[in-house]
């Protein structure tokens, strides 16, 4: 069996907010090419080391490394600039902006055009940007946003809104997609259209996908391996099947009492 | 390697050579005034007159420092207006109350009097302009993208500041002074102006009263409570548009006490008389700490003081010339410098915002 | 709260009257009342008091579900709330009977405001009269609230362009300077529109409006669709050159003083353009804004100046490059403090910064150099060859030069990448940086490029008045140009130009106004965010404009029903 590589380590993450500390000595290895997930209950911490993968909090203690490189203090572009993207719980799109432009703005890691240059539109630029709208409409088709490319972000409808979210992490060609709740609200059909986006992505892209979910049929769907924190701290880890019936899981979200005669079922 | 140079925090660099060279600047206007001897050659009392009166022009600030803060500590707004609350209350009294007052004699007949009901009448004012404001501007607007409150807010400065020079005209309007109020009195030995001393007095009370019922009823309770979170307070059943209104109330009381002793300090008052106060009260309230009500008083305090003696002793030893000219900036100055190095403030309280 | 028809007149006839009733006593009815919109009939003054009634008539007959009364209940409705604007106007009018020596307190309650008020009937009789008058307009606003729309549309175009027409009919007076006097009395009074005329000017705009709302409209929409694009490339470009033409010929036509106005309108549009990208653009919202204006003025005074603070003596041309990068320069070096602070704090520091500026420019510190409060003076001119720009016209042409440049910069900019950036972070700053824009840089260009233009807006305003004091650079103008993107249009060019010629040309035109001036942005400011935020142009207008039918499209499409709650 081949041994994938590692694309994110994190190794001992903590993270505090004066007194509480969100996550607890966490540490989680990320297969390249995988779809791993992350679930707990409500208030587990999981957002909270998105944040800290994406940069925008500075973990405290421990560290993160992702292609071998420790991101540990590292801005937010430059964390997006070396190949980590994401969605976010509540989404935030940029809402007066076209859908377009947001999928252009997502981007913004591989453009190198100057504003000088765009001020005299020097060919280098017109190319960028020409490349940049192509490339941009293939990701508007790709996501399932065909013909939306002029509708404002706000007007969309709400599952296409989500897809917009995804175009625009993905339109930064990164090699680790962090998705937070993408089946959030959404109705079992389209739960499963998702799902069964997610899996073609990582099967036709060979990026690395991990989530953040709530949806049971989503993370024992197509999760490679899931993790599982409640208060902030990793309290189980490992197949569907076995977290499944893990009784510590349960109990998690469950309460004491119920891991004596349950399952998780799907 | 190169990775590592773009790496470094270059802002962050630029901030603490500034920060380093700040420092630098007022260590060496410091040790040039009082070691050396620049400038004017003052005496110790000129040093106690200058924080005297910086101590009591401190305290105005923190009494127009406590609506910014309270305002800000629930809506996360800076009311840029509230200075235009304490000019309207200050004008209003002054024109309708108390220079008919004045000129009917009362003012000296009863002056303790005089000055209550003056202050109530500005106390009232100020309430009805932020009432109004709050109500009419502010209110519709809660939920509105960030720059939109901001926006409203400074038009609703402006708006009330020609209002009330519509009202009552352009010109500078003198306050009367009662007569007993005049002169100076004699404390430990150093002279102080007796307006000043009364202007501490009452503040302080104020203070302390604006505290308790902050920390003690039932009211300050529930302000609190919308401080913290307004959702949670909402469900626990506090009428949270009413707390709301209320808090501006009470900031406006407030600004409208610090008028009528403002005016009592400098004689006079006038449309244009809240906009530099205004946004020195918002430095305190930062350098306190905003959202905190006993961060406004140190916070109005100590701003007071730097601003009477940093011109005498930092500037002149830096042999800036007209040093007395840049007191407002010294004031602003420290605004730029708080907000960069220590949004906090004293009290240190971090009203934090959610990333993501 | 009652929310009985009756109770609603009330409420909104006692508001419109303490509208009314300060309106009169901060002096604005009698300044107001100088200008004769309708010569002999109807002045300004009366327009805006008497307004106030018929709005409070008007509103008083919407219902609670925004259905409409019947008749009769309506015009008792719009007949109470009219009455009772009255009320607030009258208690004033008695107050100055009761208190005579009330003028030395609310200094512009003057015998000829209550005269006007009172219509020189003395104080009881006139309040009655005042008091139908206003009853009657609250009953006409509330009549004209429940007629059908096709009589309410012509009536309203009509009222507002005589109502426009006698408001501008000085400005149009000044364009017919050519024609003889006699024809132009026909037309105008001294200040207003004649009678007649203002007769002829409401018919022709009823029947205009019933004709395009019966046939006219119809018509234009049918051509419309029937164009092919190369018949709307045509008229647009048609329509460009036209414009153009108009643009380039104006100082002709305007002739000297509103060519004069155009200058300083224009020097405004430079300046609007600058902070659209700072604050419309990128979200940035800067008070201190003056500051670069300032610097850009200074540089230029001080390179170029003739008298004993120039330094250098350079032309007009070599100092305005300098006086434009000195400026930028100036916007990073204060752009950089601020990079972290967001909103709130990041505007009141600006601000700090923009009275800093202003006090040390006018400070004892730095007046060897910069001449304190006595400036600088003596500014050179800008000259090609031999011909030097002296006259209004003459500049006239350089500040479209400029505003050619702002727009130009501008609309390249934000059609680029850098455009994107900064509208990203005007959305969403943390989820811009997560996608990887650089914040700094972001937020920096957006600073130094609108700081540049405000510089070259600093730099002609000096040379064009060869000589600047420090007391003409303060907050106002920082507010006179955020109040004009605001009311423009956040991040719309086209907007920039109309804010500005709302709202630096007409107190321009209209003394009136300049007297009110702030307090009149305070309010507009104020009715902007509460009504429209996105200003008289919005940005959007342009790209709906073109995208109509994908917007059709994507709000079809089903809607999803409530977010379930999150298992937790």
């Amino acid at each position: 069996m081949v041994m994938s590589q590692i694309l994110l380590e994190a190794k001992h993450v903590v993270k505090r907010f004066g007194g509480l500390v969100a996550v607890n000595d966490f540490s989680v290895d990320i297969p390249e090419s995988s779809i791993c997930s992350i679930i707990g209950p409500n208030g587990a911490g999981k957002t909270t080391f998105f944040n800290c993968v994406s940069g925008f909090y500075n973990i405290d203690e421990g560290d993160i490394f992702f292609n071998g490189a420790s991101i540990k203090g590292r801005s937010p572009d430059k964390i997006a600039k070396r190949g980590i993207l994401r969605t976010y719980q509540n989404i935030r799109l940029f809402g007066n902006m076209s859908t377009i432009e947001n999928i252009l703005v997502g981007m913004e890691p591989l453009l190198h055009s100057g504003w000088i240059a765009s001020l005299f539109r020097t060919p280098s630029n017109r190319r960028e940007e020409e490349e940049a709208q192509a490339r941009a409409n293939e990701l508007l088709n790709f996501v399932g946003l065909t013909g939306l490319g002029d509708t404002l972000a706000d007007n969309l409808p709400y599952g296409d809104q989500r897809r917009l979210e995804i175009a625009r992490a993905l339109a930064g060609n990164p090699d680790l997609l962090l998705l937070d709740e993408p089946t959030a609200g959404m109705n079992p059909r389209e739960t499963a259209q998702t799902t069964e986006f997610i899996r073609q992505l990582r099967d036709q892209t060979g990026i690395t996908i991990l989530l953040i979910e709530h949806d049971m049929r989503v993370v024992m769907g197509i999760s490679e391996n899931i993790t599982v924190l409640d208060y902030g701290k990793k309290i189980a880890e490992g197949k569907p099947e076995e977290i499944q019936n893990d009784p510590d899981v349960i109990e998690a979200y469950l309460g004491r009492g119920a891991a004596a005669s349950s399952t998780i079922d799907l | 390697m190169s990775q590592r140079l773009k790496d470094i925090d270059y802002i962050g660099l630029v901030l603490w050579i500034f920060r380093a060279f700040i420092i630098l600047l007022v260590v060496v206007g410091i040790f040039n005034k009082i070691v050396r001897g620049y400038g004017v050659d003052y005496t110790i009392d000129d040093w106690v007159d200058f924080i005297g009166s910086g101590l009591s022009q401190g305290s105005l600030y923190a009494l127009i420092a406590l609506g910014y803060t309270m305002v800000y500590g629930i809506l996360f707004m800076i009311n840029f207006a509230h200075g235009e609350f304490f000019m309207a209350g200050g004008m209003t009294a002054t024109v309708l109350l108390a220079t008919p007052l004045a000129a009917a004699g009362f003012m000296n007949d009863q002056p303790i009097l005089y000055m209550v009901i003056v202050m109530i009448l500005s106390m009232v004012t100020a309430m009805a302009i932020s009432l109004i404001t709050e109500r009419i501007a502010y209110r519709p607007l809660r939920n509105a993208p960030r720059l939109v409150p901001l926006i409203t807010a400074i038009g609703a400065s402006f708006f009330w500041q020609y209002f009330f020079r519509g009202l009552f005209g352009g010109t500078i309007i003198p306050f009367p002074v009662p007569e007993i109020f005049e002169g100076r009195v004699d404390i430990l030995g150093f002279d102080f102006l007796k307006t000043r001393l009364v202007v501490m007095a009452v503040a302080i009370v104020s203070l302390l009263f604006l505290y308790g019922l902050i920390m003690r009823t039932k009211t300050g309770k529930a302000i609190r409570a919308v401080a913290e979170d307004k959702d949670v307070a909402a469900l626990m059943g506090i009428n949270v548009d009413r707390t709301i209104t209320l808090t501006f109330a009470i900031g406006a009381l407030m600004a409208g006490i610090a008028a009528v002793l403002w005016g009592l300090v400098f004689r006079q008052v006038h449309f244009f008389m809240g906009f530099v106060p205004g946004i020195k009260a918002f430095t305190a309230a930062v350098l306190g700490g905003i959202g905190s009500i006993p961060g406004a008083a140190v916070g109005g305090l100590l701003l007071g003081v730097i601003e009477a003696v940093a011109p005498p002793l930092v500037l002149e030893g830096l042999n800036v010339p007209g040093a007395h000219q840049l007191k407002d900036v010294t004031a602003f100055t420290l605004l730029i410098l708080v907000l960069l190095f220590r949004p906090q403030g004293i009290v240190g309280e971090v009203l934090s915002e959610e990333k993501a | 709260m009652s929310q009985s028809p009756i109770g609603r007149a009330v409420r909104y006839g006692l508001l419109a009257g303490l509208i009314a009733a300060s309106v009169s006593a901060i002096g604005m009815v009698e300044t107001f009342n100088e200008r004769d919109i309708i010569t002999g009939f109807l002045t300004l003054g009366q327009l805006l008091l008497y307004s106030t009634s018929i709005i409070a008539g008007y509103l008083a007959v919407r219902t609670k579900d925004n259905e409409q009364l019947n008749a009769g209940p309506a015009l008792l409705n719009g007949f109470v709330a009219g009455l009772l604007t009255a009320v607030p106007v009258i208690i004033l009018i008695l107050l100055t009977v009761a208190f005579p020596t009330i003028r030395n307190s609310l200094v512009n309650v003057s015998p000829a405001l209550i005269n006007a008020l009172t219509f020189g009937q003395g104080p009881y009789a006139g309040s009655l009269i005042l008091a139908a008058v206003m009853a009657v307009l609250g009953l006409a606003g509330a009549a004209f609230h429940i007629l059908p729309e096709k009589v309410e549309k012509p009536l309203f175009n009509g009222v507002m362009a005589t109502l426009l027409v006698g408001l501008f009919s000085e400005v149009l007076i000044n364009v017919f300077r050519p024609f003889p006097r006699q024809i132009v009395r026909i037309f105008f009074g001294t200040k207003g529109i004649q009678p007649l005329i203002a007769i002829i000017i409401f018919v022709a705009a009823v029947l205009i409006t019933i004709w395009w709302e019966a046939r006219g409209e119809q018509r234009f929409a049918r051509r419309r669709a029937s164009l092919t694009e190369e018949d709307k490339q045509r008229n647009r470009r048609i329509t460009l050159i036209a414009s153009a033409v108009l643009v380039l010929a104006a100082p002709w036509i305007l002739g000297l003083y509103l060519t004069e106005v155009m200058d300083v309108v224009g020097i405004f549009i430079i300046m609007g353009l600058g902070l659209n990208i700072v604050v419309g653009f990128a979200g940035l919202l800067d008070l201190g804004y003056v500051a670069f204006f300032a610097i850009g003025a200074y540089m230029m005074g001080l390179l170029t100046s003739t008298g004993e603070l120039g330094i250098a003596g350079m032309n007009f041309w070599m100092a305005l490059p300098i006086s434009v990068l000195a400026a930028t320069t100036a916007g990073i070096i204060l752009g950089i403090p601020v990079l972290r602070m967001r909103g709130d704090y990041l505007a009141i520091v600006t601000l700090a910064f923009g009275e800093i500026i202003r006090v040390l420019a006018a400070s004892d510190l730095l007046k060897g150099a910069i001449g304190g409060a006595q400036g600088i003076l003596k500014i050179g001119k800008p000259e090609i060859l031999s011909f030097v720009f002296i006259q209004p016209q003459h500049f006239y042409y350089l500040i479209l030069a400029g505003i050619a440049l702002a727009w130009f910069v501008s609309s390249r900019l934000r059609d680029a990448r850098l455009g994107r950036r900064w509208m990203a972070l005007r959305e969403d700053e943390d989820v811009a940086e997560a996608q990887g824009i650089n914040l700094v840089s972001t937020k920096l260009l957006a600073f130094a490029i609108g700081a540049s233009f405000s510089g070259l807006a600093g730099a002609i305003f000096a040379s064009r008045l060869s000589s600047i004091f420090p007391h003409s650079f303060n907050l106002l103008i920082s507010i006179n140009v955020l109040c004009l993107v605001i009311v423009g249009g956040i991040g719309s060019l086209p907007g920039v130009v109309l804010g500005a010629f709302v709202l630096v040309g007409m107190p321009e035109l209209l003394r009136e106004f300049a007297e009110y001036r702030l307090l009149l942005y305070g309010a507009l400011l104020i009715l902007t965010m509460l009504v429209r935020p996105e200003g008289l142009w919005p940005s959007q207008i342009t790209r709906r404009e073109l995208h109509a039918d994908a917007e059709e499209a994507a709000r079809e499409g089903p809607q999803h029903e409530d977010i379930h709650p999150l298992v937790g």
